[in-house]
């Protein structure tokens, strides 16, 4: 008998297994990142246990992961949608300039004319929203109408977004106090959320909360989800129920280009305080990663997102205990290498020993005759 | 082209206790095939039967689960195609591995051994022109794939397979898409190959055709032998009939077929339509359906079937032409106002169109009606309403070991045949569109599906457009036939007394002028 081991497709993939099967990706990708910081002459128990203290070791740092992983599960909820519908919407990071922008347009309006918080802070979320969704318009309607692929489209935009908000900065916004520094003034206090406990952490956190909640109601529970989930799985079957594919998907890209802009806005109003051109480091990129690993299921989102926030700090804290930070970074790659790609494998398939019949007592057994 | 070189064993291939599983289906079990050098030998089973997956392993396509592969005696283990190939065992599938855009002999150097980096394209072109007349493969290797038909590319692929030094040709279904003559002189260039000293294994369900062109005969069912290499002069049709489908064949439901009586529900007048690629599909096409009538339509696949099942359903548009249902113009209906009308459709294909094998079967059975009440109140979709309708549905049309929260792709053939009808039905339909209603399923999925078309027709009065390649189905079924032909209906006949072969010659656009042409 000669055993083989052969890679097989799995029929169905249950919950349990995922998630073990991800746990364990985790474990492995941060041993093979601790060889190579081994390798390089540093200690990888140190690494490990400052990422550990950076990121969940007390009440400070686990205030400073869920601030990060705010605006991360913000923005991922809304990759999210546009991916069910296979629309590959990349443009994240310039959907959240641009939210950050419309959110602080209102501000600039209501802010000096003293609105109340109740009624700036919503008025500035709704800002964001459409500030957002508008800078998915164009590129959702060039995709559904005419095919236009939103890979690219999403993506110049970004930069286009980025730089209009340094324009504003650096000219028809600036601070006339800022000592000439590139930011808008200082919000007042009715246009921001107020902090909790010891870092950054603000209440928008129930943003991504609540909106996720309420996505997986939408999703479930209604016409417009059961359309998103068709046209997601077969276009061609949509069409064929006499579903309008195209304003379904104009309607996900705004959706997912409305909640970047939302957390564009949660992110000025939460943590910065004012409009600068250094709003976000990669968060729209990350966000990518972050829906994707979520399997685009929101509650999954608000995890990864969790576990996001702790990667960020834990590169930081990484740093302070002397080991050089782009180290950590290849923690941080090793951990995400295993999960998406190896983890993403044994998912997706199953490992099978079988046993081969020795070939020629086979033949020889049967003969060949007909 | 090297004449084949001497063999050492008498059987060109033997393949001994085959087993192959795919995810939730047993394809092939302990199968034992041979087939000698010099014959032609039928793979016969029906669908599912697990004929191509033998075969596919037997070209390196697959890797069988356990079991052996001996070619010319030898033990072989295949890995890719590619190695199968060198073994001289080729095969030509039923969707053709063509780049459209590209030529004949371009398509021919593909993946050719022994190509040189400096391309010494004449020698090939020479070659293959050589081979082409040879066989009587009619092809001309400067013009590009896509200009030609089915048949034609049937033929490269053929051509691609001999050019690559095959021994052991195997062709999956070859006929399914080709006209009589077509098949006839593909038969023919069968019988030559096998002439010569190689091996033609030959997938097909057609009974006819086994007989008239194979040596010996094997028959698979339900993924196992049931016979292997009988000489076919032993056997009758009904003979063969018996070992592929295991019991007797059921005997064809002789239905009464009464004039209606009820006036016209479904009129096309003049319709014109582009395909996808924005050529002419259908010319000028008139036909009236009654109500309560079954009409089918025979024609060759892509002489316009798919265009009209898209106008009358309103998945195209028209360019010329009106439609009109009871009386109403319906001409520029979007496919939803058809859907709320009354015109229930069941397309070719059913996993690409029909249904959506990642979701599961509620949303599958809610996808005609999940927009309005009661299934849904203003933009709330009623979950538990949902639930419950799928369970009333599989129920009601006996779809076996289904739940609603299965997968749909998970379900087999006949099953997801049965889902997509009980969701069309449940329309309560005034017109019905089947196109290839039965094509893959196996005899008993077939005849509850045929059941369902006539109930519907007899007793619910819904006017049925069948739409089918298979001329049996549309003898059997309808009341009147029409004959599509490169988009034109050339011919229009009661289905009663119908003369087969006129049918046939129509079919393949030689007898434009037949009796009662509409």
């Amino acid at each position: 008998m000669a055993l083989s081991v052969r890679f097989e497709r799995r029929a169905t993939t249950p919950l349990g297994l995922r998630v073990i099967v991800l746990s364990l990706a985790v474990v492995l990708g941060a041993f093979a990142g601790g060889l190579l910081v081994q390798a390089s002459g540093y200690s990888a128990l140190t690494a490990f246990s400052a990422i550990l203290e950076g990121s969940f070791g007390g009440t400070y740092p686990i205030s400073q992961t869920l601030a990060a992983a705010i605006p991360l599960a913000t923005i991922a909820l809304g990759t999210a949608v546009a991916f069910r519908v296979q629309l590959w919407n990349i443009g994240g990071e310039g959907q959240f300039y641009m939210g950050a922008f419309g959110a602080t347009a209102v501000e600039l309006i209501g802010g000096p004319a003293g609105w109340p918080a109740i009624v700036l802070l919503p008025a500035m979320m709704v800002g964001g929203f459409v500030a957002g969704a508008g800078w998915a318009l164009l590129p959702g309607w060039l995709r559904a109408w005419h095919g236009v692929n939103e890979i690219i489209t999403t993506l110049m935009l970004n930069y286009v977004a980025v730089l209009w908000v340094n324009y504003l900065v650096y000219g028809p916004w600036k601070d006339p106090a800022g000592r000439n520094f590139p930011f808008s003034p200082r919000f007042p206090d009715s246009a921001t959320f107020s902090r909790f406990g010891e870092g950054q952490l603000h209440v928008g956190i129930w943003v991504p909360v609540v909106a996720a909640i309420v996505l997986v109601l939408v999703l479930a529970r209604t016409r417009w989800g059961y359309e998103l989930r068709v046209v997601g799985e077969n276009a061609e079957a949509a069409r064929y129920a006499g579903i309008n594919v195209r304003s379904t998907m104009l309607t996900a890209m705004l959706v997912s280009g409305g909640m970047a802009g939302l957390a564009g806005m949660v992110q000025v109003a939460g943590i910065i305080h004012l409009l600068n051109g250094q709003l976000s480091t990669n968060y729209g990129y990350t966000a990518i990663i972050v829906a994707w690993l979520a399997r685009l299921h929101p509650l999954a989102v608000l995890v990864v997102s969790v576990l996001f926030g702790a990667l960020v700090n834990g590169g930081f804290a990484v740093s302070q205990v002397g080991i050089p930070q782009a180290l950590g970074g290849v923690l941080q790659g090793m951990i995400l290498f295993f999960v998406l790609g190896i983890g993403d494998l044994f998912t997706r398939y199953r490992l099978r020993i079988v046993s081969l019949p020795s070939t020629v007592t086979a033949a020889a057994a049967r003969g060949t005759s007909t | 082209m090297a004449a084949p070189r001497p063999h050492r064993s008498e059987e060109a291939v033997a393949l001994v206790g085959i087993a192959k599983a795919f995810p939730g289906v047993v394809a092939n079990k302990d199968v034992d095939f041979s087939a000698r050098w010099g014959e032609v030998h039928a793979l016969l089973g029906e669908n599912g039967a697990g004929k191509t997956t033998l075969m596919s392993i037997l070209a390196g396509l697959y890797r069988p689960d356990a079991g052996q592969i001996l070619i010319d005696g030898e033990a072989v283990t295949f890995h890719a195609p590619g190695e199968a190939i060198r073994h001289g065992v080729g095969m030509v599938y039923q969707h053709y591995r063509l780049v459209a855009s590209q030529t004949v002999a371009e398509n021919l150097l593909l993946g050719l051994p022994g190509v040189p980096f400096r391309l010494n394209a004449g020698r090939f072109i020479r070659e293959a022109r050589e081979l082409s007349e040879r066989y009587q493969l009619q092809i001309d290797p400067s013009r590009p794939v896509w200009q030609l038909s089915v048949g034609e590319q049937q033929r490269v692929e053929i051509l691609k397979t001999l050019q690559r030094g095959a021994t052991i040709l195997i062709l999956d279904e070859p006929t399914a898409v080709l006209t009589p003559q077509e098949s006839e002189d593909l038969m023919r260039t069968l019988r030559q190959i096998a002439a010569e000293g190689r091996t033609v294994i030959l997938i097909s369900h057609k009974l006819e055709e086994v007989r008239g062109v194979a040596d010996r005969v094997s028959v698979l069912r339900g993924g196992s032998m049931v016979s292997a290499g009988l000489p076919i002069g032993a056997l009758s049709a009904r003979d063969l009939a018996r070992l592929m489908v295991g019991e007797d064949v059921p005997s064809l439901r002789q239905e009464e077929q009464v004039a209606r009586a009820g006036g016209t529900r479904l009129l096309l007048q003049d319709v014109c339509a582009r395909d996808t690629r924005d050529l002419p599909a259908l010319t000028d096409v008139s036909l009236e359906i009654a109500v309560g009538e079954i009409l089918g339509v025979a024609g060759v696949a892509g002489n316009g079937q798919r265009e009209l099942a898209q106008v009358v359903t309103g998945l195209r548009r028209l360019t010329a032409g009106q439609i009109s249902l009871d009386g109403r113009d319906i001409s520029h209906a979007s496919a939803r106002t058809m859907v709320r009308l009354g015109v229930a459709h069941i397309p070719e294909d059913r996993l690409g169109e029909g249904l959506i094998g990642n979701l599961p079967l509620t949303d599958n059975a809610v996808l005609k009606s999940y927009d309005r009440p009661p299934l849904s109140f203003g933009p709330l979709l009623q979950v538990q309403r949902v639930v419950g309708f799928t369970r009333t549905l599989i129920e009601r049309f006996g779809i076996r070991g289904a739940r609603p929260d299965s997968l749909t792709r998970l379900l087999s053939g006949g099953q997801l045949q049965r889902l997509l009808l009980a969701r069309e039905m449940a329309l309560n339909p005034k017109v019905i569109v089947a196109v290839h209603p039965t094509r893959g399923l196996d005899v008993a999925a077939t005849q509850q599906v045929q059941e369902w078309l006539v109930e519907s027709a007899r007793e619910k009065l819904a006017s049925v457009l069948l739409i089918s390649e298979d001329l049996d189905e549309v003898l059997q079924l309808s009341d009147r036939i029409a004959v599509l032909y490169e988009g034109r209906i050339v011919g229009c006949m009661p289905a009663r007394g119908a003369d087969r072969g006129q049918i046939g010659l129509m079919m393949a656009g030689a007898a434009n002028v037949a009796a009662g042409v509409s």
